[in-house]
């Protein structure tokens, strides 16, 4: 009997995921927040109570995702791609294609029949691709990002958006709302100008079947059509997509393949200057 | 155990001091009554340095890349350029760091900025067109001022007409010289002077192609302190020397005797455009796991001169020495120098077009027995960034795993180290499949 654990620590959300014998013995989520350590140990703690387990039980934990190394009691972490890999492949073994877009950013990962990445490209530095951007345009059409999702689906004409940065396509919505565009094609528009940003990466490392989206945007099914449309491929969703890092850091913990050197920080030792520039600028230093 | 034995250039503090002297001395020049003149990088520094008497220069971007290996001073530069002055965030940031040093009234190597005496200029880029330009307007405008186009054509379509339209530019550069500083070219000095750039460049060269060797006796972020002086004046009696005389004969003895820059060399890696110079240490993150940037277009013709041979290889431009040239009158002198940086500077071969860069870049990953590709896609500089994507798509073809990162090569706000550590991660231990070196 093996039981493992797999944390992924996202910008946005905390998932966890606890197997025994490759099987799903619970899972739990919550927002990551500002003290994501803190997060963490209590998700983590709520999801042992729920499956009448205890620290000890478990043989290994795994953490990935932006901020793996928050995990101090993990036995070792690997990188968010290599999760996403590890997790797709065990649920679809024909996968070839990726594409991961959760709350900060989006990314396209090439992986082979053994589940290993080939070639990744990540939407660096630019909210326009991500699951933030959507969270920004529902509040401007003040819809919840459900509905908008929902919406999309219903819309009759094709509007385009700039969308090459998230604080001037709000203007944009703003000013479509302003004109009297129905909401539906104000939604359906968004989603096609964040759906035009993940193909431009995906194509970076190229689309070969099957594709699969993962990560909280996968849940959007207004998003995900015009994914489909705009690659002019199928796009498979496995269940709980949002899982899918937990789940691969998982297997990674099942198999024994991950670095043990948690508690690293970065390239190198700590940047001083730009912590202290970020704190004048008054953004948070966790 | 390492695989190899391994240790530190013997020349190591003689480059540190040459450069440490050459900012000293442009800094204390007047004191001198010698002259001072500002230029880029990839001038033609000989003529202005061959005028009768002490000549300082300061050139543009090692002087803008040197600010921005300080990160605190490097903002504070670029932000007196911008809030102050009020040039773009997206131009050149070697610029906004030499504008904001001028806005300051601050040299970066201690006191206030050295207003120069003349401007000696080429244009090889956009932004070099209007660099100096705009920095005299900043330093007051007084400052006269030269620039030539180099605009000839890529290498290999180099012939006697496109020379001659450099050279006869040239001419006139030095009756531009000789008029504003009252003095004249000294023409045996010129001869001593171009031959001191061949020697800086080609020996380089020469360097850079021991790279080949396996193990690689240098590691790229040690080439970048080295190739350093060919930027700041290739005509340097010292430089060139340490070149021929010092670098080129100890590299030579650590090949000869397998002696690796990095121990445990299991990944050969191929690099693209200037790195972020605030993070150098990417560089040595990567060693952990024994990859080792062995060569890079930019690193290696920065300064140095190639060509490329019959049989389609790159290899070093041959020195004056070498093809039993001697230089007869200043023409000759003028034409030799022009002639070697428009036909052996592959480096401006990509600003005619992506299949230059794809091409060269290629045949480097052939010949110096390249792995993996790891390319910064430089925010800071056009110039060297075009055609970045082909790049790693070429090298995708030849078979070869290429990571990009976005950065900037001295704009340190425009860089996301933890990021850049998690793709590093990820592609160097599930992509190429290596662990950390024990």
């Amino acid at each position: 009997m093996m039981i493992v654990a797999g944390i992924d620590v996202g910008g946005k959300n905390v998932h966890i995921v606890i197997k025994k014998d490759g099987q799903i013995l619970g899972k739990v989520s919550g927002p990551t927040g500002i003290k994501k350590a803190e997060t963490v140990e209590q998700l983590y703690n709520e999801l042992l109570k729920k499956a009448g387990l205890t620290r000890k039980d478990v043989e290994r934990v795994v953490a990935t995702g932006s901020a793996a190394k928050r995990v101090a009691f993990a036995n070792g972490a690997i990188p968010d791609a290599a999760a996403d890999a590890r997790g797709v492949i065990k649920l679809i073994p024909t996968a070839r294609t990726v594409i991961d877009v959760g709350a900060e950013e989006g990314r396209s990962i090439k992986i082979s029949a053994d589940g290993k990445v080939l070639d990744f490209a990540i939407n660096e530095k630019c909210a326009a691709g991500t699951g933030t951007f959507v969270e920004a345009m529902s509040r401007a059409l003040e819809v919840s990002v459900d509905e908008m999702s929902k919406i999309t689906l219903q819309s009759t004409q094709t509007l385009s958006t700039n969308a090459q940065c998230a604080v001037f396509g709000e203007s944009e919505v703003v000013s479509l709302i302003h004109q009297k565009t129905s909401k539906p094609d104000i939604a359906r528009a968004v989603m096609n100008a964040i759906a035009g940003r993940v193909a431009s990466v995906a194509r970076i490392v190229g689309l070969e079947k099957d594709v699969v989206m993962v990560g909280g945007m996968a849940r959007n099914a207004g998003f995900v059509d015009s994914l489909k449309k705009n690659i002019e491929m199928d796009v498979l969703v496995p269940e709980d997509p949002d899982y899918m890092g937990a789940l691969g850091a998982a297997e990674a913990a099942i198999a024994g393949v991950y670095a043990e050197e948690v508690k690293a920080k970065g390239i190198g030792k700590r940047d001083r200057f730009r912590r202290e520039r970020l704190i004048i600028l008054g953004n948070s230093i966790v | 155990m390492p695989k190899y034995k391994t240790k530190g250039l013997d020349c190591w503090g003689k480059v540190k001091q040459l450069r440490e002297k050459y900012y000293k001395d442009y800094g204390e020049a007047h004191d001198r009554g010698a002259l001072r003149w500002e230029g880029g990088a990839w001038n033609f520094d000989a003529i202005p340095q061959a005028l009768e008497g002490e000549v300082h220069a300061l050139t543009e971007e090692p002087y803008g890349a040197s600010i921005g290996f300080d990160k605190a001073k490097q903002v504070r530069f670029q932000e007196a350029a911008e809030g102050k002055w009020g040039c773009a965030r997206d131009l050149c940031a070697y610029l906004r760091n030499y504008w904001g040093s001028i806005v300051l009234n601050e040299y970066a190597f201690g006191g206030p900025w050295p207003h120069a005496d003349f401007i000696f200029q080429n244009h090889i880029c956009c932004s070099h067109a209007t660099w100096l330009q705009t920095a005299d307007e900043i330093d007051g405008g007084k400052i006269p001022y030269f620039c030539f186009d180099v605009g000839a054509g890529p290498y290999d379509k180099i012939g006697d007409r496109q020379i001659r339209y450099v050279v006869d530019q040239l001419h006139d550069g030095i009756a531009f010289l000789e008029k504003v500083t009252k003095r004249k070219i000294d023409d045996a000095k010129l001869a001593k002077k171009v031959e001191n750039t061949y020697r800086s460049c080609c020996y380089w060269a020469k360097v850079c192609e021991l790279n080949k060797s396996v193990p690689a006796p240098l590691d790229e972020k040690t080439m970048f302190s080295l190739y350093v002086l060919g930027t700041l004046e290739k005509s340097n009696d010292a430089f060139a020397d340490f070149y021929e005389k010092d670098l080129y004969p100890e590299v030579k003895d650590r090949v000869a005797n397998k002696i690796a820059a990095v121990a445990d060399e299991r990944c050969r890696m191929i690099g693209d455009s200037q790195p972020p110079w605030g993070f150098l240490n990417v560089y040595r993150y990567l060693e952990k796991y024994g990859v080792v940037s062995v060569a890079n277009l930019y690193t290696f013709s920065l300064i140095g001169w190639w060509k490329v041979n019959d049989k389609g290889e790159i290899v070093p431009y041959p020195t004056l020495k070498e093809q039993g040239i001697t230089i007869k009158d200043r023409d000759h002198a003028l034409w030799l120098l022009a002639e070697a940086e428009l036909k052996g500077k592959l480096m401006w071969a990509p600003f005619y077009g992506a299949d230059y860069k794809v091409d060269l870049v290629s045949k480097i990953a052939k010949q110096w027995k390249i792995d993996a590709g790891v390319i910064h896609l430089n925010r800071g500089c056009e110039g060297t960034a075009q055609h970045q994507m082909e790049t790693k798509n070429a090298l995708a073809k030849l078979g070869l795993p290429v990571m990009t990162f976005e950065g900037n090569m001295a704009d340190e706000r425009e860089f996301d180290e933890v990021r850049t550590a998690r793709m590093i991660d990820l592609f160097v231990t599930e992509t190429l499949g290596l662990k950390k070196v024990a």
